[in-house]
């Protein structure tokens, strides 16, 4: 069995009395793209930053392609291809000479400089402004040059803080093709505030918050670990509502009933699974015996924002 | 390590700096000689009223090129960049310095005229003209790396500019007369003449005058090495 390209082990970092990273442990193999997800300050970008060997880490290590950063830090670093957060760039470069000036840093041999470059050119579409000074460029334009610096040397492990902060709907669409894409050879790592990007193109989710792994699931089981999963959605009349909560509220395996909205005429309830498990049928015998007029039947697949909020309001 | 030097060569290049310095410093270092030290009135066919000159001209130019090498990358973010590259600390110094030495070497070379002039003039001795020129690239490199250390202290340029001047100057005090007095009148003359040993501009004019010595090339060898792994730690203790 082949290793995960990286290996994150109880890394942690302190900077003084405060615990920025505590004991984050998480594995990355091909073809994977893990979404890094956390509140602000919960310590993703210290995380990013010591897996790619831009900090040292107080506690821990990390491995790319079996390598230690900080025992082998070169070799590990040129397995990588890194996104810093903001996208930095040497503004007063073209785009041009950044990019061959990255590609050489990174090793890329001489004979495959050109070709990398074109290949690259293309995959980021930067074909408009290669001569032109980064520092004239668009915001969006800027995060795409960023982009390609980071996959010049076509890493096998892509560490990308927050790649689409800044973009729009259009380029935020055709990052995430690209990511789509190149993941089917490389371990993709990125960080993000979006859950709607976690859901889009991630195969597996590190939720951290306050430093620590409070999460590592795809975000299918994590949706359904949300207190929502199989919950259901009724639209009942109004004069009904009351005799019918009282009914949902004595069945075996419901956790409670929420009011969740109102219309004129109609009331809104939503119907909580205690463990998660459907409680279609029992909902519905209820509806039946208290012969309520439902208009609508809604069953909850569970939002990732929903458990996002409990994991990282209850640590 | 070539690839992060011939970066740096042309950012400098891509703001006034390095032309400003090119310009400057062969003007400078011409006009000095002629107008404070009365060239002519000396008679002789060398040039060390022109060396004489350089150790205060790099005192102020060299912490000028050198303000934005680390402090410059702090400010714009791309210290992360580079220190994630698969580079090493030690070539990211070194590149760095590199190309700001290079461009002093420039700068050097460019004041030619003034050799050719004393060709022109009498028979100088130009192996001792060639040492002093040499020499004065290391008193250039020596400030250059103790303004690189100074720029990694700070994000702010004016800072590193200002904190890499005085600390050059120590090295100017130490060979001033009415500072070596002021120390042999309370310390002994051991002391004073360890202190004098420190001198940047005694060490290079002495080189410059064709006594070379041994200590005199270790001390501005030893300072740059000294000043570039003071750069190394500073780098990577930002890092920790």
């Amino acid at each position: 069995m082949t290793p995960p390209l990286v290996e994150v082990e109880r890394l942690a970092k302190h900077f003084g009395p405060i615990h920025a990273v505590n004991n984050v442990t998480f594995k990355v193999d091909r073809g994977e793209i893990l979404g890094l997800m956390g509140p602000n300050g919960a310590g993703k970008t210290t995380t990013m930053r010591m897996l790619t060997g831009y900090i040292e880490p107080s506690e821990g290590t990390a491995r790319i392609h079996g390598l230690d950063i900080h025992m082998e830090p070169v070799e590990a670093k040129r397995a990588v291809g890194y996104l810093p957060e903001g996208a930095p760039l040497y503004g007063d470069m073209s785009v041009e000479s950044f990019l061959l000036f990255i590609a050489r840093a990174r090793g890329v041999p001489r004979r495959e400089l050109w070709e990398r470059y074109r290949d690259t050119v293309a995959k980021t579409s930067l074909h408009r402004v290669l001569h032109q000074p980064i520092n004239t460029l668009s915001k969006g334009f800027k995060r795409r040059v960023g982009l390609a610096q980071a996959i010049i040397h076509d890493p096998s492990v892509l560490v990308l803080d927050e790649p689409t902060d800044g973009l729009d709907p259009n380029q935020k669409h055709d990052v995430r093709v690209l990511l789509e894409r190149m993941a089917k050879d490389k371990a993709i790592i990125i960080s993000t505030h979006l859950l709607e990007e976690v859901e889009a193109i991630c195969t597996r989710t590190v939720i951290i918050a306050r430093g620590r792994t409070v999460a590592d699931a795809t975000p299918e089981t994590l949706r359904r670990q949300s207190i929502f999963h199989n919950a259901v959605r009724l639209s009942v009349a109004k004069e009904h509502s009351e005799q019918l909560t009282t009914r949902l509220r004595t069945i075996t395996g419901v956790g409670g009933v929420d009011w969740i909205g109102e219309t004129d005429r109609q009331a809104v309830l939503r119907v909580i699974s205690a463990d998660r498990r459907s409680i279609l049928s029992p909902v519905r015998m209820a509806v039946q015996e208290t012969k309520s007029k439902v208009s609508e039947v809604m069953v909850e697949s569970g939002r990732l924002e929903d458990l996002f909020r409990q994991l990282t309001l209850s640590t | 390590m070539l690839t992060i030097a011939e970066r740096e060569f042309r950012a400098y290049f891509s703001s006034p700096i390095a032309f400003v310095f090119l310009m400057a410093f062969p003007a400078a270092a011409g006009v000095l000689p002629f107008y404070v030290d009365d060239f002519f009135a000396r008679e002789q066919a060398d040039l060390e009223s022109f060396f004489r000159f350089h150790p205060w001209l790099y005192l102020v130019f060299m912490p000028a090129m050198a303000m934005r090498m680390w402090s410059e990358e702090r400010r714009d973010g791309t210290f992360e960049l580079l220190m994630t590259l698969p580079i090493g600390t030690t070539r990211a110094v070194l590149g760095k310095f590199l190309a700001a030495w290079s461009i002093a070497g420039i700068a050097l070379a460019l004041t030619a005229p003034m050799w050719l002039t004393v060709n022109y003039l009498g028979e100088p001795d130009n192996p001792v003209i060639a040492v002093g020129y040499l020499a004065s690239w290391l008193v250039a490199g020596a400030i250059l790396a103790i303004g690189a250390a100074c720029s990694a202290l700070s994000s702010n340029q004016v800072v590193a500019f200002f904190l890499a001047v005085s600390s050059g100057f120590l090295f100017f005090l130490c060979g001033l007369e009415p500072v070596l007095s002021a120390l042999e009148s309370w310390s002994s003359p051991l002391l004073t003449e360890i202190v004098s040993g420190f001198s940047m501009p005694e060490n290079f004019m002495q080189i410059a005058r064709g006594s070379i010595s041994a200590s005199n090339l270790l001390f501005f060898i030893s300072t740059i090495v000294s000043a570039l792994l003071i750069n190394i730690w500073l780098v990577d203790l930002q890092r920790a």
